[in-house]
């Protein structure tokens, strides 16, 4: 299985060798990494190529490494039905590189981009309707980036004299305890409280 | 009569309605009674699962995924402990494999129940979601007695599941196994030739294999487009390859083959859960491994190691070696599956879940367009959408 994987995975390279940068299967799963301006081609090859046919765009997914030089992954997970098999395609991208939109090539892509701009903060050019998805209406900043709080920056309270639902900056009565479990010296991490997001964040 | 020329408008549907399966906020743009456009708000159940799964351990996980497609949690959990067993690289005992299963599709027939009968009720008929949900009632007492919770019940567990099945419960879900047939019998009485009932769905939100692979669809709402494809059977987990059942397929992919690929499939999972209860095999149910899993109650009393293991589990929980994957499971819904990146620390690193409702709702513009405002209803009935794993 991992060897006819990996030898699909060498065909593809083969076939696009400007664009695929590297090829490998980690536990089973052919993963391929490509350039970000290449995405719409290789999708379109992966698509339509006899030997690939993977018309299922399954799953579009962000991930942040913040230590990187490009700190966002834009991960495509595909699926062929005729050759049952799965590939995964990587694309790496920061905060202002936008990553050419896939819905031309398949149209599940349309909210799983707008899911990845919403969590991430990643643009896609070229998609017909780049709104936010899961947060809330006015939401600010990106809520999956691994520099948001987890308690997120604002909370919600009925105002009886206002008669409406307000915003509020979120106040713990008791303080989130975050364990470190990587040093053997057990003890608290200090911890990362919210503060006001950091300029140049939560715009959008 | 002379013609009058009827304005464009549009009508916000949901997110309190009841025919909304939660709570779903549709513009409906419309031109009389016919629907030109429908822009789908979702999010208003977004609870943020991903991230919270990222500040907790992988076994804090497991109740996360109860919640997110509340019908039928048990396949949930399922995914969620495959993903992280296939980077541990551990195989649970065969025994666990069967409790899961059975309990898998127990889930199923849970989901499907609920569904047909839901989406029934959206479109006119009331009885069959009353008869259904005394069948739900029985097999969530089932789920009580093996977890002790009806509904969420984190009973799988990384290495297996939490614990044996209690004395004389596989007697009693083969005695409700012997029952139930009749009761799948009285609904499709009531509605596969009703009249009423194939005028509402007969036609009614048709989409082609095509349109079906393209919009990212599985499941059951894949086959009834058309298409052959059930990952139990093309990409088997853990005992499936030795079931012996049947994948209903439809041909046209309306509201009607939908429910009745649903129907069919109440019945494979029956035959399922029955041939798992004639082939269980003893043994145990849970991993042998104390970096993995827990170790017993009774061990614990009298092994002073069993009970470091046990606390570090519970504290530290168990760490997964860096690497990363993307695991799927056929959730009644369709393919359910998990993308997880562990770093190697006892945390996921990032816990993408991807669930079928969410590709499937983003077809509603496309079903919807050109049908009448009740057909909106029927087409998001037929699709079997449930908030909680959409919003995630």
């Amino acid at each position: 299985m991992d060897l006819a994987l990996q030898d699909l995975g060498d065909l593809i390279a083969a076939a696009l060798p400007q664009e695929v940068q590297g090829v490998e299967v980690p536990s089973g799963e052919l993963t391929v990494r490509v350039q970000r301006t290449a995405v719409v081609k290789v999708l379109t090859y992966l698509r339509d190529d006899p030997l690939c046919q993977f018309k299922q765009l399954m799953d579009v997914c962000g991930a942040d490494y913040p230590e990187r030089e490009y700190r966002f992954e834009v991960v495509y997970n595909l699926l062929s039905l005729t050759h049952n098999a799965r590939i995964r395609v990587k694309v790496d991208t920061d905060e202002t590189m936008p990553v050419p939109s896939v819905t031309n090539v398949f149209s599940s892509a349309n909210w799983y981009e707008r899911e990845v701009w919403d969590m991430y903060g990643v643009h896609f050019s070229d998609h017909p309707d780049l709104r936010r998805i899961l947060s809330d209406y006015g939401f600010e900043g990106h809520a999956l980036r691994k520099d948001f709080p987890l308690t997120g920056y604002v909370e919600l309270r009925y105002d009886d004299e206002q008669k409406r639902v307000v915003y509020e900056p979120v106040k713990l009565s008791q303080e989130l305890r975050n364990f470190d479990f990587l040093s053997p010296w057990e003890g608290l991490l200090p911890e990362k409280t919210a503060e006001a997001p950091p300029k140049g964040e939560g715009t959008a | 009569m002379a013609e009058t020329h009827i304005k464009n408008y549009s009508i916000n549907f949901g997110p309190q309605h009841p025919a909304a399966h939660g709570v779903l906020r549709m513009i409906l743009e419309m031109d009389g009674e016919i629907i030109e456009r429908a822009d789908s708000h979702i999010g208003l159940l977004h609870r943020g699962t991903e991230k919270l799964i990222e500040h907790k351990t992988y076994a804090q996980a497991t109740p996360y995924f109860d919640r997110l497609d509340y019908v039928s949690p048990q396949n949930q959990e399922h995914v969620f402990v495959l993903a992280a067993e296939k980077l541990l690289g551990i195989e649970v005992p065969e025994r666990g494999q069967y409790v899961r299963v059975l309990f898998a599709e127990l889930g199923r027939l849970l989901n499907h129940l609920f569904s047909t009968t839901a989406y029934a009720m959206d479109i006119g008929a009331m009885t069959p979601m009353l008869w259904a949900m005394e069948e739900r009632e029985l097999l969530m007492e089932f789920c009580e007695r093996v977890s002790g919770a009806r509904l969420h019940m984190n009973y799988f567990r990384i290495g297996g599941v939490s614990r044996d099945l209690p004395e004389g419960l596989s007697d009693d879900i083969w005695a409700w196994t012997e029952r139930f047939p009749q009761v799948v019998k009285d609904i499709e009485t009531l509605l596969d030739e009703n009249r009423i009932f194939k005028q509402r769905s007969v036609d009614i939100g048709v989409i082609s294999a095509e349109d079906a692979l393209d919009w990212g669809y599985s499941g059951p709402n894949l086959r009834a487009a058309g298409v052959p494809w059930d990952l139990r059977k093309a990409q088997p987990y853990d005992v499936y390859a030795k079931m012996d059942f049947d994948v209903p397929v439809g041909k046209h992919g309306d509201c009607y083959e939908r429910y009745l690929v649903r129907m069919a499939e109440i019945r494979e999972s029956l035959k399922i859960v029955r041939q798992c209860l004639n082939e269980m095999p003893s043994g145990p149910v849970q991993l042998d491994d104390r970096k993995a899993s827990p170790p017993p109650r009774a061990e614990m009393k009298s092994s002073m190691e069993a009970l470091i293991h046990h606390f570090k589990l519970f504290s530290e929980g168990v760490r997964i070696p860096a690497g990363e994957t993307y695991t799927a499971v056929e959730a009644p819904k369709g393919e359910m599956a998990v993308y997880l990146v562990s770093d190697g620390t006892n945390k996921p690193y990032r816990c993408k879940i991807r669930t079928p409702g969410f590709a499937h709702l983003q077809s509603m513009d496309l079903l919807s367009r050109g049908h009448m405002l009740a057909d909106a209803v029927a087409n998001l009935g037929s699709l079997d959408v449930v908030f909680g794993e959409i919003d995630r």
